[in-house]
């Protein structure tokens, strides 16, 4: 083995608060060699972001490193002094940060940040510098590089836009580069281009590259050598293939067994019990005080027929000089009686716009939407209110979904209260009961939601959905706010109400392995069209459509991944 | 229901003071490390105190003509009269009356016409900010237009006219009662523009987020939308406009007097006495402008750096 690049020594970092001293990493070692991917992976709070700013000299005070050693190169860096740091940052380490619209100022071309860039850390003159930023966004299959070269961040999308910060972090041929969440704020396809091309630097450049993520599809596809971190400290090291083929920490065991596979599908995920965090809900005892509703008329709950809605895309005075922008495109489909439907696809395809049509959130601009028969979008104020009544949602984002000035017994008892089902004295205790069956606490109706977790906040969203007892659930990306740990939990409850309550279900979702697990029937949209509808085994067996087939192959492999604990329910496609 | 009700009676932690609650938080921690602040509330707190209890505190009472002696006139501050042998901590004006006294009960009037001021144009800022943040269109454009054309004029220009006009139409033995109602009128109205623009802004935000679409799909009215879920969330940015207004509105009031369209001489403010003080100020009778000028400075000071710690204590980011 070659002499690692960059070594972390038993880092630990301090954040001094008035409540104490809290550690966000604690003792925390690994090493990078050339030409090597290291993976770091865990929940969020887990402090893998916080060691990747600690090596590049990036903490906000008052954070700092307490104990410990960061070697590049054989030199110690983490006692440098600012401008000294400085100097190495970007020179030596290479940084990709998550979100590629804010990583590039967008008021200055492509070519003018680039070229800033290398003639800081390289002297270079300027035309050298441009000839060499051209060479680079060649490099990271830009196409036409020398006509791209003078536009702004404005006129690339969202993939090529991160690997024009790849390029910006390859400027000084920098021998390590941190790549913090790279591919999580885009879409698969996108992500894939850009994992492929971190994949080539290290296997051609030798540069050693730590992947910072949470999701191990990433972690499988892409890395040479995974770190698992739980709640500050490393649980686990090791190549990839032993720590996710054969993990020996009980966390990555159990972390491994909550990732929803494509191949398989599982009756119930199992939960992660390290840490003390497995939560009792009790759903199936909510059907003892459930109405189950009479079967809907046709056996079609939801029929959409032919729907569409355009967004003003440039606003005039005269009719005729507006322009708009289509969301969604003669969409049709039915959802049956009691079952659960997906529709997937990537962002802007409309999937949300549908959802919240049917929500009644947005005016339709054409067809019907048709539910037990009734059409909504001809309906008068009562039967509207009827029809809210029998509906509800849960939404993708918990910390903007509950009011954060509103007791959660409030935000809970409001749909009851709103609609007058039940006499007053008796909503606390209804509220109780729904707050205790999707496992929360018996005093969480009189604390605010800030008090509680990500996962915590979309069960109290759950219970306020259950309060009115609907029988058609919108679901708009449920779980892809949420660690894998709590994604699990969320999607048992769904499960549970389809089972033990009988709900109907539309299930949102960009995430394939997701959309296999939950749903029965799915409709894959593209640009505001649906462009197949499909039983789930039968579309992840053979897809149909062109784009559908093109999702499905970009998909991360997880064969890699150990398949012990796994209740299975059928057998794999 | 077979449940039987929640044990909800079993011991649970102190509930502690909503006082010490309120000085164990993040904002009484920054509060108290920030001794501008501490300085500036320990001011303006003691002077809210002084003008709220003024017939108490105050030696004389100025308004009463018995009480006053012309031979006390022009007595300076800790000296004996030459005639009456009196001594007043602050002297005494033309009219022999105790510049400390007139100070107090000018300070309720400044106070008063201050605070309900700003309460009205904040009443009347978030109603309309509320409405054309969540409402849009048309609407929106009317009232934020209104509030751009007023805001080109100097409000203390739009506060005389509105003074003016209301002047005009008053009958005149009612004037002088009228006088200060006019006055929180003419500042309320040329203050209210910035509490729209702030409120407005943050509905924009809040109106994006998922709980109003919550509370929409729940069927909720807008008005009920606006009021229950919206309000509170916008009030936090509308607190640190409220406390720098209220300096303001004590200058405006003060500026308003001063150049006698103000407070009525019977219901002399802050600024009717400094507008009365500054006809003696160059024959050596300084100290009947100095205390009320003083006074008005240290109000408005201690308010305005009280609201300024407030947004950035609220606001972390600024720092």
């Amino acid at each position: 083995m070659t002499e690692p690049i960059l070594s972390i020594r038993n880092l630990t970092v301090d954040i001094p608060t008035r409540h104490g001293l809290f550690q966000p990493v604690r003792n925390v070692s690994y090493d990078i060699h050339p030409g090597e991917i290291r993976g770091v992976v865990g929940e969020s709070g887990a402090g893998k972001s916080m060691t990747g700013n600690a090596v590049i000299g990036l903490l906000d005070p008052p954070a700092r490193i307490a104990t410990g050693e960061v070697i590049l190169h054989g030199r110690r860096i983490d006692q440098l002094d600012a401008e000294e740091k400085r100097r190495i940052r970007g020179k030596e380490i290479g940084m990709i940060f998550q979100d590629p619209l804010t990583s590039l100022n967008p008021l200055f071309t492509i070519g003018e940040q680039l070229v800033e860039t290398i003639q800081l850390h390289l002297g270079l003159s300027a035309t050298e510098a441009k000839a060499r930023a051209i060479d680079l966004l060649d490099r990271v299959a830009i196409p036409n590089p020398s006509e791209r070269f003078n536009q702004y961040p404005h006129q690339f999308s969202g993939g090529m836009r991160q690997r024009v910060v790849i390029a910006l972090a390859l400027c000084s041929e920098p021998s390590v580069i941190v790549a913090d969440e790279p591919t999580t704020a885009l879409d698969v396809s996108i992500q894939a281009q850009v994992l492929d091309l971190i994949k080539d630097l290290a296997r051609e450049r030798q540069v050693g590259v730590i992947l910072i993520t949470h999701d191990m599809g990433v972690i499988a596809d892409t890395t040479d050598q995974v770190t698992v971190m739980y709640n500050g400290e490393v649980v686990e090291s090791g190549t990839t293939e032993q720590i996710l083929g054969a993990p020996t920490h009980e966390y990555t065991r159990s972390l491994i067994a909550a990732v929803p596979r494509p191949t398989l599908k599982v009756k119930r995920f199992p939960l992660i019990g390290y840490g003390g965090r497995a939560t009792e809900f009790k759903i199936a005892d909510l059907a003892r005080n459930w109405s189950k509703p009479a079967p809907s008329k046709s056996g079609q709950l939801v029929e959409v027929e032919g729907l569409t809605k355009r967004f003003l895309e440039r606003g005039a005075l005269l009719p005729s000089m507006r322009r708009y922008f289509t969301a969604v495109d003669d969409v049709s489909f039915d959802i049956r009686d009691g079952e659960v439907f997906g529709l997937v696809g990537e962002s802007g395809s409309g999937k949300s716009t549908v959802a919240r049509m049917i929500a009644t959130l947005y005016p339709v601009d054409g067809g019907h939407i048709r539910f037990d028969g009734d059409d909504i979008t001809t309906m008068d104020a009562a039967a509207l209110t009827a029809y809210r009544r029998q509906i509800q949602m849960i939404f993708q984002d918990p910390f903007s979904s509950l009011n954060p000035r509103m007791k959660v017994g409030d935000i809970v008892a409001e749909p009851l209260r709103h609609h007058d089902l039940l006499p007053a004295p008796d909503i606390g205790e209804r509220v109780r009961e729904l707050l205790d069956r999707v496992g929360l606490s018996a005093d969480a109706w009189r604390k605010y939601p800030h008090e509680f977790s990500g996962g915590q906040r979309q069960r109290i969203s759950i219970a306020r959905a259950l309060a009115t007892q609907p029988r058609f659930l919108i679901c708009d990306e449920p779980t892809s706010a949420l660690d894998v740990s709590i994604q699990a939990q969320i999607l048992n409850i769904l499960k549970d109400l389809q089972e033990h309550l009988g709900l109907t279900m539309l299930f949102i979702s960009h995430d394939l392995p997701v959309v296999r697990q939950m749903c029965d029937r799915v409709g894959v949209m593209r640009q505001g069209k649906l462009v197949e509808v499909q039983e789930t085994d039968a579309l992840f067996a053979a897809p149909q459509h062109p784009y559908t087939q093109e999702l499905l192959g970009l998909m991360p492999k997880l064969d890699k991944l150990s398949d012990e604990g796994l209740a299975t329910e059928a057998a794999g496609v | 229901m077979t449940d039987a009700p929640l044990p909800d009676n079993r011991p649970t932690e102190r509930v502690p003071s909503a006082w010490s609650r309120a000085w164990d938080s993040d904002l009484g921690y920054a509060f108290r490390h920030s001794p501008v602040a501490m300085v500036s509330a320990i001011a303006a707190v003691t002077l809210i105190l002084a003008a709220i209890f003024a017939p108490l505190i105050a030696p004389t009472n100025p308004f009463d003509p018995a009480s006053l002696d012309l031979m006390n006139g022009f007595t300076p501050p800790m000296q004996p009269n030459a005639f009456t042998s009196e001594s007043f901590l602050m002297g005494t004006d033309d009219q022999g009356r105790d510049v400390f006294s007139t100070i107090l009960f000018g300070m309720r009037i400044s106070l008063f016409v201050g605070f309900a001021a700003v309460l009205f144009a904040m009443v009347l800022g978030i109603i309309l900010g509320l409405i054309s943040g969540y409402f849009g269109g048309w609407t929106e454009t009317i009232i934020m237009r209104a509030a751009d054309v007023q805001l080109t004029f100097p409000s203390i220009l739009v506060a005389m006219l509105i003074f003016g006009i209301a002047k005009g139409v008053t009958p005149v033995e009612y004037r002088d009662q009228m006088a200060i109602w006019v006055l929180i009128l003419a500042i309320g109205l040329s203050d209210w523009v910035q509490f729209a623009r702030v409120v407005r802004g943050a509905t924009l935000v809040e109106k994006s987020k998922d709980y109003v679409a919550a509370a929409r799909l729940i069927g909720r009215r807008p008005f009920s939308i606006m009021i229950r879920h919206i309000l509170p969330n916008v009030l936090s940015p509308v607190l640190v406009i409220a406390t720098i207004s209220l300096a303001l509105a004590i200058i405006a009031e003060a500026t308003l007097s001063f150049l006698g369209v103000g407070a009525p001489p019977t219901q002399p403010s802050l600024g009717t006495l400094i507008r009365i003080g500054q006809g003696f100020l160059f024959s050596g009778e300084w100290w009947i402008l100095f205390f009320p000028a003083c006074t008005l400075l240290i109000l408005a000071l201690s308010v305005n750096l009280l609201g300024d710690w407030l947004r950035d204590a609220l606001n972390p980011r600024l720092k």
